[in-house]
């Protein structure tokens, strides 16, 4: 393949990035209780927003370099030397960080001052702004990482945060368990990515990117040594972004703040997986065995986690399974060589699922406050007591069905443009089957996002009590709704195919990144390429999908809302099925779980331990004193005993010694 | 140098003894100010030491038991520095830690602490093996007094466990040591000291493998490894929270600090021959250290075997023989000392108001403690290894160099890091999390001053140690190369 030399430029300013939200955790977390609430927000916020403000600095920076050289480096002092491994503390900002930083620090400003709305009143909010930036800190240490280390820096962090905000409210028991259950799991998946990084290290000598993409670009398609890297690091990526068989944490973690599921578990450190898989795209493109798998799981999980989202009443575990599917979506993409095709959807996703959350969040407050004010102690989250809240809240209403749009796919929302982009790229490698699955769940995605604004917000208010209802959310929470909203909108628009008449720029901006693998792919030559004609039956045929599933919906829950019941009836066993989500937590429950405790309970410790081991020590121990006391049959204690003996001994070699 | 360091904790041990016996405070004071000034004498060390000169540093020789060609011989290299640093660095921290918790025979207590410091320290010096030896029988007296005097319920069972484990080791040290001593050289030039020895040329095989053998099992004890490990859980129950916190901090260490200094350059031969078990006997310690510690009803027996799980990553990266592996190993060493350390001295925070030490006892300790909590996580975390924290560098050297060595080593040991998540977490859970509900814990105050200040520098420690590791890796390359080239000549 031609090999260009990339030549990247010293920037002085990226370090500030990271800098500025470490710094509000700092200040935040040091002064504690001292810290007023109502700064506690206005300082984390702010520090998002400079560091909002540099990235965007250093995007136009790089917009303004030529498109091969696009690359900015800044190294900060090195961390581990040790015989022939090193490694800095060092970051790079090209196309593919640069689009990433965008999306952690904007959406993560908004997300941090729709929560001063949110949060007000909580007791522990300094501790929650503290976690906050802490959270920003490492997830841009993650994505703006130049080598694969000081990105698992920012990978555990991250979970850490994950962990901390899941169980903000420790008082929760199950909360707690949530959060815990969230880090374990994750660390399976770092158990495989601390794996692949030594592989790496073993096969290329180094854990830097350009080092080890270099070094790969040289070998033979299909290397042990890199599918296996490749695999372990998917390992990672399904603990991570929440894939089969790992993505049991997710739904769990909506125990957390609402804003914090939006931020974390949607818009950005989920998605922490698939940029690993798109930064790693030509060691993968070197693994077709890999890229399979990675498109099997994504398309598994885009399907599965659809099915399981179709029969969910909480709000939020709607949503959850909605991001595990969309992740599903974008490893599908991965998969099938559209590295590109899935940032993009990342990108449009963590626009309009940000939005989905804190729009659920403006839904879950206002069920909140309403419930608190007539004493009723319904379950805020349970769509079933919601129902008309259109009228209530105007704002939350429109900008959710927004969203709604956009993930289910409708021309012209941003939603559209990514999912038909990767359906699109799935069908031109010829893996119809990942194609049709991918269809298939953007139909139930429809369906189900339709059923959750129907159940929410259409209808009667199911909680009424005549007199009292919902309230609006302030305007610190429905303002970064609104950007979101136009976001989710316009967000699509920089990638409009070039068969609607667009300039798909985000394509272009990804080439530099992308290009090896892409000519990889083309050098292994899968087949003639498609017309436009066929894209845009391709195209029509996702726009007929979303449709007909947004047609059962409306049918389903609005013109004959009895159909649900008799369909629950009819499907019996199925729906059982699918409403508890598959039995998969009971079945690693009862499969892993419960006997890996038992069996150190019971045999590791209390038998093995205190009496295999410790027996026969104590035998021992026993056995020579009894000998020892009939022996000398002077008792004076155990102490005296042994340092009598202790000293003797010495003594008498020391005797011998010096004879 | 190095004999003011090892002698002043003992000097002010003496002076201790001649302090009037009811002038508590007095008596923690000048302890306080002995270990002190200890450290304060690690500065000159530190300033003094040159990372780039190959072999021993501070090098004191003098003869000693002439007729047995035994002399004084004290030197520290890059591996030796950091374990004295990292005593001097703990002992005022267990001074302090124990000013309420131990009320009676306070002048025992600090003369045995002070004694014992001496003989830790001792220890990292000597560089012959008569002295050696006895720094490390020496040490033996003062930790069986401190467990048997001022521990728990079943202090004497604990502390007649550990006496037995570790003589039953040290004996045989010694018939080794002794048979090293007659069979190398000739009648005139039989020597203890260490480098001479090491000049002479190793032993034949089958010699290195009964005296590897013998040095193995007393330090393997002292690890302790998989399956001599069970002295460990019952004399951390039982100890004090100094005693806990010297003995996971620095005691342990001995055991693999003699393997690097010891058993491995005297015998590598053997060394190599045994290497493939005792890796095997790592990583099931690893992972069952792990497992076991995730069930323990009682947070300080939690926190001892999970030592049994960190202590074995330490052993698996020294035998991994390269510079990765055996640097890990030696700062997991310098990790363990502080995290688990620090560990220790928070599981005494609440057994000193609440007198238990049973997980089931606690629960939502969250909302009255705080700091404590926010404190307790931290170092928790750093034990776990995560990455920015001191745990992180030291597990994932060990990794990366046992994974160059045999990958298939490297994958089981890299389960253990699964597990540690687990039983850490979990304890954190019942412990801080949930209802505060049982009334004994709602009167319960956060982190006192003088708690304050034996913690903060701990969990500083461990923020440094990972972010800036190189500041510790950077000293102890050359001492590394030099163990390397050791091992290396003989394969």
């Amino acid at each position: 393949m031609e090999h260009t030399t990339l030549i990247s430029t010293e920037s002085a300013i990226l370090f500030l990035i990271p800098a500025f939200p470490l710094l509000g955790m700092l200040l935040n977390g040091l002064l504690g209780k001292r810290q007023k609430e109502a700064t506690a927000g206005i300082l984390a916020s702010g520090m998002m927003f400079l560091s909002f403000l540099v990235s965007v600095t250093v995007f136009f920076q790089l917009l303004g370099m030529p498109a091969g050289n696009r690359s900015l480096t800044q190294t900060l002092y090195t961390w581990m030397a040790v015989g022939d491994f090193s490694i800095n503390v060092s970051f790079l900002i090209d196309p593919l960080s640069a689009v990433m930083i965008l999306v952690v620090t904007g959406v993560g400003f908004l997300i941090h001052v729709y929560s001063i709305g949110y949060m007000k009143g909580d007791r522990d909010v300094v501790r929650y702004f503290t976690y906050l930036n802490l959270f920003a800190f490492f997830m841009l240490i993650l994505v703006m990482a130049d080598n694969y280390l000081l990105s698992f820096v920012g990978w555990e962090g991250v979970g850490l945060c994950s962990y901390l905000l899941i169980g903000f409210w420790y008082e929760d028991m199950e909360k707690a368990i949530a959060g815990k259950k969230a880090f374990v799991v994750n660390r399976i998946g770092d158990f495989g990515f601390m794996l692949a990084m030594f592989l790496m290290f073993a096969t290329f000598g180094s854990l830097d990117f350009k080092t080890v993409f270099a070094q790969a670009a040289g070998s033979p398609v299909g290397t042990t040594a890199i599918t296996a890297i490749t695999l372990l690091l998917f390992l990672g990526a399904t603990g991570k972004s929440a894939q089969l068989p790992l993505y049991v944490w997710l739904p769990d973690a909506m125990a957390g703040p609402t804003p914090v599921s939006a931020l974390i578990h949607a818009a950005t450190m989920v998605t922490a997986g698939v940029y690993m898989v798109a930064r790693s795209n030509i060691l993968y493109s070197l693994a077709p065995v890999s890229l399979g798998v990675v498109a099997g799981i994504g398309a598994a999980t885009a399907l599965f986690a659809a099915t399981i989202g179709l029969a969910q009443y909480d709000i939020k575990k709607v949503l959850a399974y909605s991001t595990v599917s969309q992740l599903g979506y974008m490893f599908l993409a991965c998969g099938v060589g559209a590295f590109g095709a899935g940032i993009f959807h990342l990108m449009t996703h963590a626009f309009f699922k940000a939005l989905l959350f804190l729009g659920s969040g403006s839904v879950i407050h206002a069920m909140h406050h309403y419930y608190h004010q007539t004493g009723s102690h319904q379950d805020p989250q349970d769509m079933r007591n919601m129902g008309g809240l259109k009228k209530y809240l105007p704002t939350t209403y429109w900008t959710f069905a927004i969203a709604t749009l956009a993930i289910a796919g409708i021309p012209g929302f941003s939603g559209f443009f990514s999912k038909d982009e990767i359906l699109w790229k799935s069908f031109e490698s010829g893996k119809l089957i990942i194609w049709a699955i991918g269809a298939l769940a953007a139909g139930l995605t429809a369906f189900y996002m339709f059923r959750a604004v129907y159940l929410t917000f259409h209808g009667e208010f199911r909680s009424g009590n005549g007199h009292d209802h919902p309230h609006e959310s302030p305007k610190v929470m429905t303002v970064p709704l609104i950007i979101l909203a136009v976001l989710s909108v316009i967000g699509g628009w920089v990638g409009i195919p070039h068969v609607l008449g667009g300039g798909n720029q985000i394509e272009a901006w990804f080439e530099p990144v992308f290009a090896p693998a892409r000519q990889l792919a083309a050098a292994a030559e899968l087949g003639g390429e498609p017309g436009s004609g066929v894209e845009l039956s391709v195209m029509l045929i996702s726009i007929v999908v979303a449709l007909t599933g947004i047609g059962i919906a409306y049918l389903f829950y609005r013109s004959k809302p009895e159909i649900p019941a008799r369909v629950v009836a009819k499907a019996g066993a199925l729906h059982t099925l699918v409403y508890n989500k598959y039995y998969v937590d009971e079945i690693y429950e009862a499969g892993v779980v419960s006997p890996i405790q038992k069996t150190s309970d019971f045999f590791l410790w209390r038998f093995f331990d205190v009496k295999i081991v410790d027996g026969l020590v104590n035998g021992v121990a026993n056995w020579t004193a009894a000998i020892a006391t009939k022996v000398r049959k002077v008792q004076t204690g155990y102490v005296s005993n042994y340092a009598l003996i202790m000293a003797a001994g010495v003594v008498i070699i020391v005797a011998w010694l010096v004879w | 140098m190095l004999s003011w360091i090892i002698f002043i904790p003992l000097i002010g041990g003496t002076v201790i003894l001649f302090l009037p016996k009811e002038n508590k405070n007095l008596i923690r004071g000048v302890a306080l100010a002995t270990s002190l000034l200890d450290l304060a004498l690690c500065v000159p060390l530190y300033t003094g030491f040159n990372a780039a000169q190959a072999g021993f540093q501070f090098v004191e020789n003098r003869p000693w038991i002439s007729a047995l060609g035994s002399s004084y011989h004290l030197g520290i290299d890059g591996i030796s520095f950091w374990l004295i640093l990292l005593t001097a660095f703990l002992g005022p921290l267990c001074i302090l830690g124990s000013w309420e918790a131990i009320q009676k025979r306070v002048k025992e207590f600090h003369f045995s602490f002070l004694f014992l410091q001496t003989g830790m320290l001792g220890v990292f010096c000597s560089l012959d093996l008569v002295l050696f030896y006895v720094f490390w029988e020496v040490m033996l007296v003062p930790m069986y007094l401190l467990i048997g005097v001022w521990g728990g319920p079943r202090r004497i069972y604990a502390a007649v466990k550990f006496f037995i484990y570790t003589m039953v080791g040290s004996m045989l040290m010694l018939v080794a040591i002794l048979w090293l001593y007659f069979n190398t050289g000739d009648a005139g030039s039989r020597t203890f000291d260490l480098l001479q020895i090491l000049q002479m040329g190793k032993p034949a095989l089958q010699a290195q493998m009964w005296l590897f053998a013998a040095f193995a099992l007393a330090f393997a004890i002292k690890v302790p490894m998989f399956p001599f490990h069970t002295w460990l859980p019952d004399a951390h129950v039982e100890a004090p929270t100094a005693g806990s916190v010297i003995l996971a901090g620095v005691l342990l260490k001995m055991g693999t600090y003699g393997f690097l200094r010891f058993a491995m350059p005297l015998f590598p031969d053997a060394a190599l021959k045994f290497a493939p078990l005792i890796c095997i006997l790592a990583i099931i310690g690893i992972i069952y250290g792990a497992l076991v510690s995730m069930v323990q009803p009682d947070m300080k027996k939690l926190v001892a075997y999970s030592s049994v799980s960190h202590l074995g990553f330490v052993m698996l990266g020294m035998f991994a023989l390269n510079q990765q592996g055996v640097s890990g190993s030696i700062y997991q060493m310098l990790n363990h000392g502080v995290s688990t350390g620090a560990l220790f001295f928070l599981v005494g925070v609440v057994y000193d108001r609440r007198h238990t030490r049973m997980i089931a006892d606690y629960g939502g300790l969250f909302r009255v403690m705080p700091k404590y909590t926010t404190v307790f996580i931290i170092i928790a975390l750093s034990s776990i290894g995560l990455p920015g924290l001191n745990g992180f560098v030291g597990e994932f050297l060990i990794l990366l160099g046992t994974f160059k060595s045999n990958w298939i080593y490297a994958a089981f040991a890299a389960t253990g890091v699964i597990f540690a998540a687990v039983y850490m977490l979990w304890m954190i859970q019942r412990v801080f999390y949930g209802k505060l509900d049982k009334e004994e814990n709602k009167t319960l105050t956060d982190l006192t001053l003088r708690e304050k200040v034996v913690l903060y520098p701990l969990v500083v420690m461990a923020v440094v140690m990972g972010i800036f590791p190189q500041i510790f890796l950077g000293k102890m390359d050359v001492a590394v190369q030099t163990f390397l080239q050791t091992m290396v000549v003989s394969r």
